[in-house]
């Protein structure tokens, strides 16, 4: 699949030039708006580190790792919150933002008159969704390393892993959405989006889940995220690790494939 | 085919499922020409145009368009057309003059190209002092103008306007015209759908009437008149419940007859010689009005609605 896609992706040279022209198009949507932009999607995350992680942490105590360590709660949750938070911000901007321009602004029909490629729209528009989401998950890996949750080091690598896991879920949501009738099935998205959120392993080890339910729980790709970044972050990975990272990678080559295949057939008719 | 021929389609075909939006048609447009197709809402006209416009993959048929193929040469093809959709899709997270750099990028144009150029069109359609708005509280003709304007911020070859005056008011009809006009004196080549006809005769050197997904008729405005209609139309109201009742009387007058609910028309070379024949026969209509034949008679022909002939 990967082999299929990508030279698709990069193909005929100025294909990357076409979908960075796409991002530029957001950065001047957005003009002197910046501020708020980036307040609300750090916020979040950090609100949930100072509340559960240090507030629930008090009262939870140490976490015992399968190896046998044990870490802070703070500790054991900042990684799980950094992955969330990479994937609700690329969902955020590839599903309502995504969606609202494709079906409301007829945004894309314009821009389908001149010479991108539905697949060079979706590669730009997921592209600038990862330029918002790196930005919030820098911050959050800055706060991680002053609160000493990790250490440098393990920051800088936790900070591409977010990325990795803001492309995958973006192409997925790209993907999704060019399924999408109405707002109205945004908020089964919502709701599963959500779940994920509490059961992924996130505020609770998915050791403690009963077997079933456990196997469930590993193979969602929020999940494979958490487990990849916490791995990173408290010095724990392993080989495993890298099937997260195979994991994430064909999530987003698969979406954003889906979503460049969909797109043509939604408005090239 | 030629060189100089931007578009060439044989047997084209556009189908939606069971429906047939164009039903097989050839064009040949060239190079420096106002081309225009014509027809009733429904006629194909706007399908035949996305398929020029790369938009729309063709069912069957041949089609060129700049001597490429649009199955693959898509991006190259609208690199170098420049498109006025039926419906205004301009960016409305944006300013005037950003609609206008931005989609110049789309087109890899340099920054700097881009804005120099914005202002350049800003000022050829007349809207210099919107530049810093944003497109919403824009009229319907302003955001018209706009979106001609940036359908030329490539420099494009060909421009395709899909009724480009529709739901403009007159002024700014006349002004969207003025401005197509100095195009075409450019070089430009142009290609636009109407259901008006004074727009097509005003800017085509050469048109196609479609209905029902077919090319019904082709030619000049004035060669089609000549071919379809008569000189001179005399239009005869008569104080009556039903003008049905005049109709026979006026048997034999002219070319063709048309009675229609409120008036009738007489297709005849001399309008005088026929109004002083409707006086001879004591009839006495309420009014009456001698003009010369429109293209909108031969397209009311050609398209349906005719009752006598």
């Amino acid at each position: 699949m990967v082999t299929l896609a990508l030279p698709r992706l990069f193909a005929s040279g100025g294909s990357a030039g076409r979908a960075l022209s796409m991002v530029e198009r957001n950065v001047s949507a957005l003009r002197g708006a910046y501020w708020i932009v980036v307040a609300t999607g750090l916020f979040e995350p950090v609100f949930y580190l100072l509340s559960i992680g240090v507030g629930v942490g008090a009262l939870v105590g140490d976490i015992p790792l399968p190896g046998g360590r044990s870490v802070a709660y703070a500790v054991f949750v900042a990684p799980a919150l950094l992955a969330s938070s990479a994937m609700t911000g690329a969902l955020s901007e590839t599903t309502f933002n995504f969606f609202g321009k494709m079906k409301f602004m007829r945004l894309y029909d314009g821009i389908l008159a001149t010479p991108l490629r539905p697949m060079e729209i979706a590669f730009g528009e997921l592209s600038w969704a990862m330029v918002r989401g790196s930005v919030y998950a820098a911050a959050f890996c800055v706060i991680m390393v002053a609160m000493d949750l990790t250490s440098a080091g393990r920051a800088v690598i936790a900070f591409l892993a977010a990325v990795l896991v803001g492309f995958a879920f973006g192409g997925v949501g790209l993907a999704m959405t060019t399924f999408m009738r109405s707002w109205q099935d945004f908020d089964l998205m919502s709701s599963a989006q959500f779940a994920l959120f509490l059961f992924s392993g996130t505020f609770v080890p998915a050791e403690s889940y009963p077997v079933v339910l456990r196997w469930l729980v590993e193979v969602t790709p929020l999940y494979r995220s958490v487990h990849l970044i916490r791995g990173i972050s408290i010095g724990t990975w392993s080989w495993v690790q890298l099937l997260d990272v195979f994991y994430l990678l064909i999530l987003f080559v698969g979406g954003v494939t889906v979503a460049g295949r969909r797109m043509g057939r939604l408005l090239l008719k | 085919m030629t060189d100089e021929s931007l578009i060439h389609a044989r047997g084209l075909v556009k189908r939606f499922g069971e429906f047939t939006a164009v039903a097989g048609i050839d064009v040949d447009v060239r190079r420096g020409e106002a081309f225009g197709f014509l027809g009733p809402n429904g006629a194909g006209k706007s399908s035949t145009m996305r398929m020029i416009g790369c938009v729309s993959p063709p069912t069957e048929g041949e089609l060129r368009i700049l001597g490429l193929d649009p199955r693959t040469d898509g991006p190259a093809i609208r690199g170098r057309l420049g498109v006025c959709p039926q419906l205004d899709n301009l960016d409305p997270e944006l300013t005037v003059r950003e609609n206008l750099t931005t989609y110049a990028r789309f087109f890899g144009v340099p920054r700097r190209v881009a804005r120099s150029r914005a202002d350049e069109l800003l000022d050829f359609v007349q809207l210099r002092e919107r530049a810093d708005s944003k497109v919403e509280p824009l009229s319907g003709g302003m955001k018209r103008r706009l979106t001609i304007a940036r359908a030329l911020v490539n420099e494009p070859e060909m421009v395709l306007l899909d009724e480009p005056t529709t739901g403009l008011d007159p002024q700014a009809r006349h002004l969207v015209w003025e401005r197509l006009f100095r195009l075409k004196q450019q070089g430009v080549t142009l290609v636009l759908t109407t259901h008006y006809m004074d727009e097509a005769e005003q800017l085509c050197d050469r048109l196609v009437v479609m209905d029902g997904g077919r090319i019904v008729a082709e030619g000049s405005p004035r060669s089609l008149i000549e071919r379809y209609s008569t000189r001179e139309v005399v239009e005869l109201r008569f104080v009556a419940e039903s003008q049905e009742v005049y109709a026979d009387k006026l048997a034999g007058l002219g070319e063709r007859v048309e009675v229609l609910p409120d008036r009738i028309l007489l297709y005849v070379p001399d309008g005088d010689a026929a109004v002083a024949e409707v006086q001879s026969r004591s009839l006495s209509p309420a009014s009456v009005l001698v003009r010369r034949s429109s293209l909108e008679d031969v397209f009311l022909h050609l398209t349906g609605r005719t009752l006598v002939d």
